[in-house]
């Protein structure tokens, strides 16, 4: 099975059934996408299919093949994404389990939504569980990467 | 988690001791191949660049990358840059030039109060903070020795800066200066500096983690890949204390990848090749159990039982006076029963542990709390003596006491597989085990009793409390005193209400349930607050007074308690309009040497619970890096709120009846309501900032539903329905 | 006016007439109505009806309590820009070594975009049969594009095959789509109230 993996191919034999998530760790060595629950609870697990936020634990890794996949380890060669210059801006992470999800998430969100708006982040991201509670500095994480391209731009 | 916390007096006898005992913090330990690649930073850059040891906390590199040890764990609280704040400050190093590295295993790295390895209480901060600075300083004063004896010069006209001795005219970086430095003798006596000259230390301070858990370089023990290593899951009985009847294996191992199926002490493990794998053949295995003595144990009776025995008189932690004549004698008398229920701790990475052995030495690879202990529990399962064991610590993806069990269970487990199978051996948890695996925040029920003078001022206080102990059985069972596990009390026996109540006493009664407990952030003082912050609410309103203005009658205008109250209630504009269907309510609550006040705003939604906003303040004393002081409240309240609103974990029929965040749900982002912090100004002595934003927020919320609905809701998590 | 709308006029005036003259016979029902308290019964099924929702946050499990995540309909039906209804629901339900509680999926995963809800919650049977024939709310269909969507669509597919430890529509499909059938054969009849 061919993967597309941040712009780079793998080729994988793995069974067709594994969770995307569990090829990217522990057959790919990806380890920046993490575990928090299988079943597409918290987030922890989010990439990115074709451009789209998606949770890899409840993907079938055939069901990724031949799409283009991004994991935090690909959202951006220096990790200079602008979600990931607000976040070190803002020192949002505490733990930082959760955070390649919540940042994946959130550049999913503004590849669509170039400002959003409090709601819509709380539609956004309410799927991404974080237990030390950074959700305050998220939000204006979110809004200070936003304020960070151009007019119209995505990041 | 925590211990008895300690006197203040306690405190500098300690800090003194450890000052005059520097020969511990100087001491430089072995094995520099224990340092792992933490943060992207490590072993490797050691190697090549030949740093310096100047002391066991910190390394200089010849380009002048400082290398601070960090003995504390970074599971999200910030120690990886309030610790090396502390060094760097007396260091004078260029704060960019700073690194972090996790400690090893070692001695010197002991707790300066608990005497072993490990991260809790909320003192990481204060505990090390002079052995820190005096870490920084000394090297300092070597690193001028060094420039001084280059130059031929005296020291006294020599000066640290930015990174950069200078002897008049001449300089000499740290990175020219360190091996000619680590040479020198250990000077005896070095004085740090007066606080109004720090330049770092009380200034906002970018977290020093950032950057590696932003790229998803940060290596978490889920991480950890060794060569030829296998990945296991096992299965453990469903009933606490339950015994393996029998097993069958076939199923299991003719899953691929599976490699084999070994039966430990916990269960019955199956290794595989991938966590996919083992999670399959685990799937595969069948397993039998009997129950034991949780056979048919349900929470709902438990509950029940504990409130029929809050109705008599437990072991006694606090009293003075006549608590029961008064209670007769008062105008006006109140009764209520607080209860809260079992908590997972619900960190976001799974439970796991990473082992390998080889002959005469282990390595452990895992986010622990518990260096020591976990080091014991390898080496006593190893066959080793525990400085033949190395421990990794990793970054904890969450820890919150979960990680600091003197039971090493998710430790003790990777070790025994490592050894039988004679491979590396990666331990996971999935969520449902994690879940489900015992070591909960105890099931409280608390019955208050008080007394209402004319006035309508508390002259009488009974609290009874029923929980299990969480020291009983483990190696710090000595530290449970008449009966009084200090641990279940503390919060109401050390009430800074009960100062200003004559007539009082607060007795626990201490039940043995199969249910394992565990230290969950903020240990006893989460029930305690809930109980008694929502209690004094109470006697406010049934005395006609202002919640406020009743706490500000009872508490001392100098404690750290009223600086916090004041500073919330000002914060929130207390007594201000509210829009319509709002409504406010306010706790405070001092634990881990730091007080902290949170006023709420709710409202309901389609009768859910609805907070808007939180006004928070802390007296914690000088404060070390108020962003992250800030952060830490915001975390308190957000871990508060996820148990006041929906955290519950049940038996039925001796079973945990949760598994994953679908049945144990977490708060969320759409649930997060507008913080704000305010750090009250206070030279009282440095308290700790990890565990105290936690207690007052449920009763605070509740307070606020009470002042909203008429409705008092004494049971977490708060439901209207 | 437009073909298909001018037919189902004239069917829902069919469905009025055929209510009017068999009201007074209580025991024999009209034509049709049978049939409908079928296909009303699939639709209120949770597994059907927990999509198909007045407000904007959808249902979830055999309780029908709201959707975990604060998930919403979105702009397109297809959830928010972010968290779109496919970051969890693939395009067929997980395999079942993952396991319950698993996000089931079914081909093109969402809900009715806002300006055509077709409401299925909370409905009384008249409500029911005469949103369900509103083109306006239906998605511009006539009654024989319904019967192919509720014959054909993978995802109404799906509330017959929805996956590991989820209770499927109690009604069979062949059943459903029959009475679907009957029910416009005879006029599409919607009962009162």
């Amino acid at each position: 099975m061919k993967l597309l993996v941040n712009g780079k191919e793998h080729e994988v034999t793995v069974p067709a059934d594994m969770p995307l998530l569990w090829v990217l760790r522990d057959v790919l060595g990806l380890t920046g996408t993490k575990y928090g629950c299988g079943m597409a609870q918290c987030g922890a697990c989010t990439v990115h299919l074709d451009g789209r936020a998606l949770r890899s634990c409840v993907l079938p890794v055939s069901a990724a093949a031949g799409r283009r996949i991004t994991t935090i380890e690909g959202l951006d060669p220096n990790g200079d994404h602008p979600v990931q210059r607000a976040w070190a801006e803002l020192d949002v992470v505490q733990c930082g389990y959760c955070q390649p999800g919540q940042i994946m998430a959130a550049a999913a969100l503004l590849s669509e939504t170039a400002r959003p708006s409090d709601a819509d982040i709380d539609a956004a991201l309410s799927a991404n569980l974080c237990r030390c509670g950074t959700y305050q500095r998220i939000r204006a994480a979110v809004h200070r990467a936003a304020g960070m391209t151009g007019p119209g731009g995505r990041p | 988690m925590s211990r008895p916390q300690p006197s203040r007096r306690d405190f500098l006898a300690r800090t003194t001791a450890a000052g005059t005992g520097l020969v511990i913090g100087f001491h430089l330990p072995g094995g520099s191949g224990s340092r792992g690649r933490v943060g992207g930073h490590g072993a490797a850059a050691a190697a090549a660049t030949r740093e310096a040891a100047l002391n066991a906390f910190l390394r200089i590199a010849p380009d002048d990358t400082v290398t601070v040890l960090i003995k504390h764990s970074e599971m999200g609280q910030g120690v990886s840059t309030s610790l090396p704040m502390a060094v760097a400050e007396e260091l004078e190093c260029d704060w960019r030039t700073v690194r972090f590295e996790h400690a090893p295993a070692d001695p010197a790295y002991a707790h300066t109060l608990f005497g072993s390895q490990m991260t809790g209480g909320s003192t990481s901060t204060w505990e090390s903070f002079d052995q820190l600075r005096t870490a920084g300083a000394t090297a300092r004063a070597m690193l001028v020795a060094a420039a001084a004896a280059r130059w031929g010069v005296a020291a006294a006209e020599c000066r640290a800066q930015d990174g950069v001795v200078a002897c008049g005219e001449r300089r000499a970086r740290f990175g020219e200066l360190a091996q000619e430095a680590a040479g020198l003798p250990v000077p005896a006596a070095v004085p740090l500096k007066d606080p109004k000259d720090w330049r770092l230390l009380g200034r906002a301070t970018h977290r020093l983690d950032s950057p590696a858990k932003i790229t998803g370089q940060a290596e978490f023990g889920m991480d950890v890949r060794r060569p030829g290593m296998l990945v296991a899951l096992v299965a453990r009985s469903p009933y606490f204390g339950g015994t393996l009847r029998r097993f069958r294996a076939d199923r299991a191992k003719a899953v691929p990848g599976v490699v084999d199926v070994i039966r430990i002490p916990s269960g019955v493990a199956v290794l595989a090749q991938d966590f996919w794998a083992a999670r399959l053949g685990r799937d595969a295995l069948e397993t039998e159990w009997d129950a034991g003595s949780v056979a048919g144990h349900s929470t709902a009776a438990q509950v029940e039982e504990y409130r029929k025995t809050a109705q008599t008189a437990g072991a006694v932690a606090a009293a003075l006076g006549d608590v029961d004549a008064a209670l007769a004698a008062s105008a006006q008398r109140l009764e209520a029963v607080y209860a809260v229920p079992y908590l997972a701790h619900a960190a976001m990475e799974p439970l796991n542990c990473t082992a390998e052995l080889r002959p005469g030495a282990c390595e452990i690879w895992t986010g622990t709390q518990f260096q020591t202990h976990d080091q014991a529990a390898a080496a006593a399962i190893a066959g080793l003596q525990p400085q033949q064991v190395t421990v990794h610590t990793t970054f904890l993806g969450g820890g919150f006491g979960r990680r600091a069990n003197p039971a090493s269970d998710f430790v003790s487990e990777a070790v025994h597989l490592a050894k039988a199978s004679g491979r590396p051996v990666k331990v996971i948890w999935t969520r449902e085990d994690d879940t489900q695996g015992g070591y909960y925040r105890p099931l409280w029920v608390s019955r208050l009793r008080a007394g209402l003078d004319a006035s309508g001022r508390p002259a009488a206080w009974a609290h009874t409390i029923v929980g299990q102990s969480i020291l009983a059985g483990t190696p710090f069972a000595a530290m449970i005193q008449g009966g009084i596990d200090a641990t279940s009390v503390e919060g109401a026996a050390d009430s800074p209400y009960l100062k200003s109540i004559p007539d009082h006493r607060v007795d626990l009664h201490s039940p043995e349930l199969p249910v394992p407990v565990l230290w969950w952030r903020s240990v006893g003082h989460s029930h305690t607050a809930f109980a008694v912050e929502s209690f004094v609410d109470e006697l406010a309103h049934a005395a006609g007074k202002d919640p406020v203005a009743l706490r500000r009658e009872l508490l001392p205008a100098d404690a750290r308690v009223r600086h916090a109250l004041d500073g919330a209630a000002e914060a929130f504009g207390w007594g201000r309009p509210l829009p319509p269907g709002h409504a406010a309510g306010i706790a405070v609550h001092e634990s881990f040497g730091s007080a902290v006040a949170q006023a709420a705003e709710v409202s309901l939604e389609n009768g859910r619970i609805r907070v808007h906003r939180v006004a928070c303040a802390i007296d914690c004393g000088p404060v070390v890096n108020p962003d992250g002081v800030e952060a830490q409240m915001q975390s308190g309240i957000v871990f508060g709120l996820a148990a006041a609103l929906h955290g519950e974990i049940t038996l039925r029929e001796g079973k945990v009846e949760q598994s994953n965040f679908h049945d144990y749900p977490l708060l969320r982002m759409f649930e997060m309501p507008r913080v704000e912090v305010r750090i009250v100004a206070s030279q009282q002595a440095m308290g700790g900032v990890g565990e105290p934003g936690t207690p007052p927020i449920a009763p605070a919320v509740a307070n606020a539903v009470f002042a909203l609905t008429g409705t008092r809701l004494r049971s977490l998590p708060l439901r209207l329905t | 006016m437009s073909q298909a709308s001018r037919k189902l006029v004239l069917a829902a005036a069919a469905g009025l007439l055929a209510f009017g003259a068999c009201a007074v016979a209580e025991r024999s029902r009209p034509e049709g109505h049978d049939d409908f308290a079928i296909v009303q019964k699939v639709l209120q099924h949770p597994r059907c009806q927990n999509c198909h929702i007045p407000g904007d946050a959808p249902l979830q499990l055999d309780d029908g309590r709201v959707h975990g995540q604060n998930v919403v309909r979105g702009a397109h039906g297809m959830g928010t820009p972010g968290l779109g209804c496919a970051a969890c629901h693939g395009q067929s339900n997980p395999p079942a070594s993952y396991g319950a509680h698993m996000p089931p999926g079914a081909p093109n995963w969402r809900l009715p975009p806002p300006g055509q809800k077709m409401v299925f919650l909370g409905l009384t049977a008249g409500e029911l049969c005469r949103s369900l024939k509103d083109p306006a709310q239906n998605g511009g269909r006539d009654l024989e594009a319904l019967l192919h969507h509720v014959s054909e669509d993978a995802l109404v597919l799906w509330g017959w095959d929805p996956g590991h430890g989820r209770v499927p529509v109690d009604v069979p499909h062949d059943q459903f789509v029959a009475a679907f059938r009957r029910w416009i054969e005879a006029g599409a009849p919607c009962p009162e109230p």
